[in-house]
């Protein structure tokens, strides 16, 4: 079995997501088996076509928005969402969305981006996490 | 840098930020015949030590990271 990097997102902001889709990619790259738990705002953010309007970022540099959001666009930084795209065609990456965020959201597998491959639960995350060599919270 | 090494393709990531020189060298790897001789062009920092680690990891032979003004020439040969 190969190595195994498991990646629970709970934040929408677009740094943390950013942080996030670059940690996959890394980790995808050097052959790790990559699975993305996506939960609360982590989930909303991959609502269908949300990334393409989400300007959010964390509350405590929300000062900095603005310049980040600038600085990404002129320097043509790919988007979070084409980072997890990239990683998934390079290496082995799933993402799963999280059902308790689903019912509690109203959300259907089908509102959110392709990339979401299934609907899990927490204790088949934590069961298969627990065999990573590295879990991140972001 | 030497001119004994053929190189087969070269791509330009410079202006590319980390990760994505390291995601256009994977790229570029997968499309070239074994034996091929493969060069990405970085500009980024975290290159130098991405680069290498990947091709150790992916097993392929690296020939070096040649540097120019502004930029780095990293080489390798896809060996399977």
């Amino acid at each position: 079995m190969s190595e195994r990097m498991s990646i629970i997102v709970f934040s929408g902001t677009v740094d943390k997501l950013m942080a996030a889709s670059i940690l996959a990619t890394g980790g995808a790259a050097m052959g790790l088996e990559v699975e993305v738990f996506l939960t609360t705002w982590g989930l909303e953010a991959f609502r269908k076509d949300g990334y393409k309007t989400n300007a959010r970022i964390s509350k405590d540099y929300e000062d900095y928005a603005p310049i980040m959001m600038e600085q990404m666009k002129a320097k043509k930084v790919p988007s979070w969402m084409d980072n997890f795209k990239s990683a998934q065609e390079i290496g082995d990456v799933k993402v799963y969305a999280c059902s308790m965020t689903m019912e509690l959201f109203d959300m259907k597998l089908t509102d959110l981006e392709p990339i979401v491959e299934d609907v899990t639960g927490v204790a088949s995350f934590v069961e298969r996490a627990k065999d990573s060599k590295t879990t991140l919270f972001i | 840098m030497s001119t004994d090494i053929t190189i087969n393709k070269e791509i330009d990531a410079r202006g590319s930020f980390c990760p994505g020189p390291l995601m256009e060298l994977i790229r570029g790897i997968k499309v070239l015949p074994v034996g091929g001789v493969l060069a990405v062009l970085s500009g980024d920092p975290g290159s130098a030590k991405d680069i290498p680690a990947w091709i150790q990891k992916a097993k392929h032979e690296y020939l070096g990271a040649f540097p120019e003004q502004g930029y780095t020439r990293f080489v390798v040969r896809k060996a399977h």
